[in-house]
């Protein structure tokens, strides 16, 4: 099997087999990189640039250890000192990277539609690595990865999440690859914060966290956006935490063996109380390793579309 | 110096003409319409089994002369407009320098005396700048030439200021076009609020901020009794409250643009820039309901809202794309396959609204056929197909989101104070 498209630009136009075949490939990455010796040819003579127009650390730093482990030559660019920052369009500078033999390149932008965009004119793979609010695929296939991991599937999963679902790129991609994958996604959040016709997507929308809890399987808490407070999409933390925030009396809503996640970084006291993210049955922490190994099955995947095709 | 078009189909709102007729032009004026008349001294064009009417009117374009001219000229928004069968344009003021004073006005109108392919009547500001603060000199303005005040681009936010450019344009007998939108509503939205701005993860415009706005300016012009034009309608509610309001006896007249009977908001499915506008492209049920509205009479005026932007303003990330979409060459063929091919309304409405009402809007002497007038004539062959191509436009800049589709409706003349700028399809 191959991937059908040259890029990663989110899971909404991915099909329920590439995506289990990127999960099936970055459990055998995982062994590589849980193993002692850290090191796999796989991306000799592979280039790959993380192009980031927003900071980041966990998934920057993913990547490129990804990119590392496998070998492959890798570099950064950073918006601010790069020409980026003197007005060159996504367009230019993508082109420039691309002028330079890079295989592959990973792109966060605070635009919906950039790492499209930039897609459409490079030659390059394009991994997107968070665009705007539209999505994250490369979190939700980690987060996919890490339930399949504890619960063994998907199907029939009841999943909630819980937040701002309106700014949030990591719920979208888990919402399309969730429900592809045939897991219940239920929502919850400040109604300000939850985007219009969501029902649409398949999905079940709850305006109480309890009703989106009751008997779920894994609950993925979001991120809060303190600095949303100031547009008025909610009073204050206070109240937030009191209607949205997760603690261990909420948790019981849930199955007793729910699986815990959230994206990070974690605002203990917001979203999660320390008691909820540091909970025995918090994947929290083992989301960031399998984060590196989702990452190298799909820099895997892109660079050998085309090569060795019809070995498999 | 004489021209007969001969055995079209000739149609005049103003006279009632719907028939098969010659029409004769001499000394660049109708000088009649009947049948059987000679040719002989005349230039002769055969109008056999196509449509003669009044050169189309366009109430709501924009040149970008001054200012913007990477983007379009007189020169070449002019040309866009004959090859789309517009014979009068009428073109907004966001110009650099703003139209909110007379030089800028003379300078529109001198250049389009000495480069324009059609007619161009310059749109003022209502406010100085368009930065809705202070009242532009309305008077000034209609003096120098201008034909409507127009703050488009931008709402007035006052309603106090609002009032008093209502009240203070209406002494001028000058229509004020508004442009409705509840900037606070629309906050930095960049597309229309629904599905598909979920889907894309885009943030949205909700039709309430257009609704909203709508329904304040039918407020005062009905506590004023002054005449209002509300621009580019794009909503179900819009369209209702505007055909209550009429209903009431309210003085208001309203336009929409080809795009909103044409295409809904999934035209901006892949981040396509060119389908980016504002007010943005709604939903099916909103184009169904801009449709019934031209259909029953609610919508006066179909206006292109011509917007012409340079490739790098819209080869760029969604969000931080110009708004707006040309329009000159493919508005009548839109009008002709989405509103006369399916029966919603005939030719003589289209006339209508493509050319009696907009002139009688903008209180310019266009928009008919009667002998005398000024010969100003499109003629179109409403069962030619072709394939918009927007690279084989006229205009300076290629932003179309239509490109591709097989549309009805070739401009086969158009003819300007008696001379003929297209003819057999092909600019002169």
């Amino acid at each position: 099997m191959i991937l059908k498209s040259k890029d990663l630009l989110g899971l909404k136009d991915m099909s329920a087999e590439e995506i289990e075949y990127i999960l099936d490939t970055a459990k055998t990455m995982k062994y590589v990189l849980t193993s002692n010796i850290k090191r796999t040819p796989h991306l000799q003579g592979k280039s790959i640039v993380t192009l980031f127009y927003e900071n980041s650390t966990r998934t920057r730093l993913s990547f490129e250890l990804a990119s590392k482990y496998m070998s492959a030559s890798s570099a950064n660019i950073n918006s601010s000192g790069s020409s980026v920052a003197k007005g060159e369009s996504l367009i230019d500078t993508g082109k420039t990277i691309d002028m330079m033999g890079t295989d592959v390149i990973v792109i966060r932008h605070p635009q919906s539609g950039a790492p499209h965009l930039l897609a459409k004119h490079v030659k390059a793979s394009v991994i997107n690595a968070g665009d705007g609010m539209n999505e994250h695929p490369t979190q939700a296939l980690l987060d996919m990865f890490t339930i399949r991991e504890k619960k063994g599937t998907l199907k029939g999963l009841k999943v909630a999440i819980i937040g701002d679902i309106y700014h949030s790129r990591v719920a979208r991609s888990n919402i399309w690859g969730l429900t592809k994958m045939g897991a219940e996604v239920s929502l919850a959040g400040p109604a300000t914060l939850i985007p219009p016709k969501l029902e649409m997507t398949g999905v079940r929308v709850y305006s109480t966290v309890h009703e989106a809890l009751m008997d779920a399987d894994v609950v993925i808490a979001l991120r809060m956006q303190l600095e949303r407070q100031k547009k008025a999409l909610f009073p204050s933390i206070r109240e937030y935490s009191r209607f949205f925030g997760l603690d261990e009396n909420r948790l019981r809503l849930a199955k007793k063996d729910v699986l815990i996640m959230h994206p990070g970084p974690v605002n203990r006291g917001v979203e999660l109380s320390s008691a909820v993210a540091d909970h025995d049955q918090s994947a929290i922490n083992e989301q960031v390793t399998n984060g590196v190994a989702v990452r190298m099955a799909l820099l895997y995947l892109l660079t050998r579309r085309g090569t060795n095709e019809a070995a498999d | 110096m004489k021209l007969l078009i001969r055995n079209g189909h000739v149609i005049d709102v103003k006279t009632g003409i719907d028939g098969i007729y010659d029409l004769l032009v001499e000394n660049g004026r109708i000088a009649g319409i009947s049948t059987g008349i000679d040719p002989e001294g005349c230039e002769v064009i055969d109008a056999t089994g196509k449509y003669v009417l009044p050169g189309l009117v366009d109430a709501h374009c924009h040149l970008r002369d001054p200012g913007y001219e990477y983007k379009e000229d007189i020169e070449s928004g002019t040309r866009s407009a004959a090859k789309g069968g517009f014979t009068s344009v009428a073109c907004m003021p966001n110009t650099d320098p703003v139209t909110d004073n007379e030089s800028v006005v003379k300078y529109i109108l001198n250049k389009a005396k000495n480069e324009g392919y059609v007619n161009v009547y310059p749109i003022g500001a209502i406010t100085k700048g368009l930065k809705g603060e202070e009242l532009a000199e309305i008077g000034e303005l209609k003096f120098a030439g201008a034909v409507a005040v127009s703050d488009d681009g931008r709402p007035v936010k006052s309603s106090s200021l609002m009032k008093k450019a209502m009240q203070y344009a209406s002494m001028f007998d000058i229509a004020i076009i508004s442009h409705c939108e509840d900037t606070d509503l629309a906050e930095d939205g960049v597309m229309n609020e629904g599905y598909t701005s979920t889907v894309l993860g885009l943030k949205g415009i909700p039709a309430a901020a257009e609704e909203t706005m709508v329904a304040r300016e039918l407020i005062l012009s009905e506590y004023l009794d002054i005449p209002i034009h509300i621009a580019h309608v794009s909503t179900a509610l819009s369209v209702e409250l505007i055909r209550n309001a009429k209903k009431r006896g309210v003085r208001v007249t309203c336009e929409t643009c080809p795009h909103y009977f044409s295409l809904t908001e999934e035209a901006c499915m892949g981040y396509d820039t060119n389908a980016k506008v504002n007010p943005p492209l709604r939903t099916a049920r909103d184009v169904q309901a801009v449709i019934e509205g031209i259909a029953d009479g609610t919508i006066d005026i179909i206006a292109t809202d011509h917007a012409p932007h340079h490739i790098d303003e819209k080869r760029v990330e969604f969000s931080l794309a110009a708004n707006g979409m040309v329009g000159f060459e493919t508005a009548l063929p839109l009008a002709v396959t989405k509103l006369v091919k399916p029966g919603i309304i005939t030719m003589k409405k289209l006339v209508e609204k493509m050319s009696f009402n907009p002139a009688r809007l903008l209180g310019i002497s266009k928009g008919t056929l009667e002998p005398g007038s000024t010969a100003d004539i499109t003629i179109v062959d409403i069962d030619a197909k072709f394939t918009v191509d927007p690279v084989r436009f006229e205009s300076r800049s290629k932003n179309s989101p239509f490109g591709g589709m097989e549309l009805y409706g070739l401009v086969w003349c158009t003819i300007v104070n008696g001379r003929p700028v297209v003819s057999e399809g092909v600019l002169l």
